[in-house]
């Protein structure tokens, strides 16, 4: 426990000016506006969209420059204004299939309907400074080719053909909702997801390489990756019909996971899935392995233990805002708390005679 | 498929366009256009939120990603029509102008409210697409080991 302490007033209100001013940092420098950090940061956006679960570039990059590009703040401020928020309904699933595409690409098929198209990606960089953007800005206009119209088909779907990998059929079960209920074990596929496409990008990435590693191994290729825009359709009940209201980005990743069969299904490829907010494909691959991973038990394999496969080890411990929330806790005051474990010890030393062994060392 | 026949497909086109327009863009083709009728609130502008959903494997059981900010408001002509809007992000002044352009476009200007409002977004919305995807285009690998096997 903790016990409210008078008195920091004064202190607080300093803390805040100071934090503002630090904020601000050198008025010599111009001032970052929020139009900048949605064009030209727009990853540390997206991060803050797809972890603060609201798409709302705006918004994401206000709370980027409040916390001072803290992108663990920023998303902790999108989460609090979420709640203000009156929902007004839930949306169709969106289409993925019917995504323009910015990038596309498969490593599992190098021909495939569509291409491979690598869209505005570090691949291929080389990972050196470029002490040109540190001058003027000045950016030559990317190429452009003629475009092919349509929709640019999903690679599982080649795979279903064959009967090689496993199904995803259509089902319309409503799901459950982690930020109306709270998050309860045994948790179902649907409420996994939801779970990991808000999950911490770090704690993702991790699991997912532990998997990599040997941790609950699941030998995954990317099947499919794939960034760009979709239409948000939601049923409107004083219309009675469906509308688009908005378009927004998104991130898909399908891995296809070798599968030696088990006791319930054949051998054939799995799938794991990942589906994000914004330009964020570390996530995505990360999401779909972590998937994949937890899925050992509804697929029939063995649980070997591994923390990738723990779904309340994950669930529980993949959420920044939680988490961050109970660590930095421990900060404020614990004056009475701590006063009663200072009497605890000296008691248990008194009992121990370690008093004397004190004195007898001094 | 529930829409094989849709009598609303015009308006859920419009209302689309609109709801994805650029800020301040349907304001500014409406107002170069009309001077704005009188109106009522049938509900001010409020903005709030949806979540969307998506589906496991991309075909499978829906699950929620997150929300996306809305703006909506609904209102009424003197000519008894009423316009409704739901547009993406918090954008007050916009929800009245796609409102109002529902509403127009359920009277007896719609041709013009059309060529005025609705053609040119259209035509914007769909250049930007194009631009995009001729990028994406000019990103995509031309293998030249082996035969593409599409042409």
């Amino acid at each position: 426990m903790y016990v409210a302490v008078k008195g920091g007033e004064r202190a607080i209100e300093s803390a805040h000016a100071w934090l503002a001013e630090e904020r601000r940092g050198d008025t010599d420098v111009a001032e970052l506006s929020i139009a900048q950090i949605r064009e030209q940061l727009k990853l540390s956006v997206d991060r803050v969209m797809a972890e603060g679960s609201l798409y709302d570039p705006d918004l994401a990059a206000l709370a980027i420059k409040q916390s001072r590009g803290d992108l663990i703040e920023a998303i902790f401020l999108i989460r609090a204004y979420r709640t203000t928020l009156p929902r007004f309904g839930a949306s169709e699933p969106v289409d993925t299939g019917a995504m323009a595409c910015d990038r596309r690409i498969s490593a599992t098929f190098k021909d495939l309907p569509g291409g491979q198209v690598l869209g505005p990606t570090f691949d291929y960089t080389h990972r050196l400074l470029d002490f040109k953007l540190a001058a003027d800005g000045d950016v030559p206009e990317a190429p452009t080719r003629e475009s092919t119209p349509g929709d640019v088909p999903h690679v599982t779907g080649f795979l279903n053909r064959e009967g090689l990998i496993e199904e995803a059929p259509h089902d319309d079960t409503p799901p459950p909702d982690l930020t109306r209920e709270p998050l309860e074990m045994p948790a179902d596929r649907a409420l996994r997801l939801q779970a990991l496409t808000r999950a911490d990008e770090g704690f993702t990435l991790g699991l997912a390489y532990s998997t990599q590693r040997g941790y609950a191994r699941n030998h995954a290729f990317v099947g499919e990756l794939r960034i760009g825009a979709v239409a948000v359709e939601m049923d409107i009940p004083e219309l009675g019909f469906t509308i688009e209201i908005g378009e927004i980005t998104l991130t898909e990743c399908e891995t296809v996971n070798q599968f030696k069969g088990s006791k319930t299904e054949p051998p054939q490829f799995t799938r794991g899935y990942g589906l994000v907010f914004g330009q964020s494909e570390r996530k995505a691959i990360s999401m779909a392995l972590v998937d994949r991973a937890l899925r050992w038990e509804e697929l029939g394999e063995d649980n070997v233990g591994a923390p990738a496969q723990d779904t309340e080890f994950v669930l529980y411990h993949a959420d920044n805002i939680q988490a961050t929330g109970f660590l930095e806790h421990i900060k404020l005051p614990h004056y009475v708390d701590f006063q009663s474990e200072l009497e605890l010890v000296r008691k248990l030393r008194r009992e121990a005679g370690a008093d004397q062994v004190q004195e007898a060392a001094e | 498929m529930k829409d094989t026949f849709d009598e609303n497909a015009e308006r859920k086109a419009w209302m689309g366009l609109l709801a994805k327009a650029p800020e301040g863009r349907v304001a500014a083709l409406l107002d170069a256009a009309i001077t704005r009728p009188e109106f009522t609130w049938l509900r001010a502008p409020e903005i709030g939120s949806a979540m969307v959903r998506g589906r496991a494997g991309g075909t499978g059981a829906p699950f929620n990603i997150g929300e996306v900010t809305v703006t909506r408001c609904a209102l009424t002509l003197v000519s008894g029509d009423v316009g409704h809007a739901y547009i993406q992000g918090r954008r007050k002044s916009d929800a009245e102008a796609a409102a109002l352009v529902d509403a127009l476009m359920q009277g007896r200007n719609a041709a013009a409210v059309r060529k005025a409002v609705l053609v040119p977004l259209e035509a914007e919305q769909s250049a930007a697409k194009t631009a995009r995807a001729e990028k994406a285009a000019a990103t995509k690998v031309e293998f030249f080991t082996m035969a593409r096997g599409e042409d």
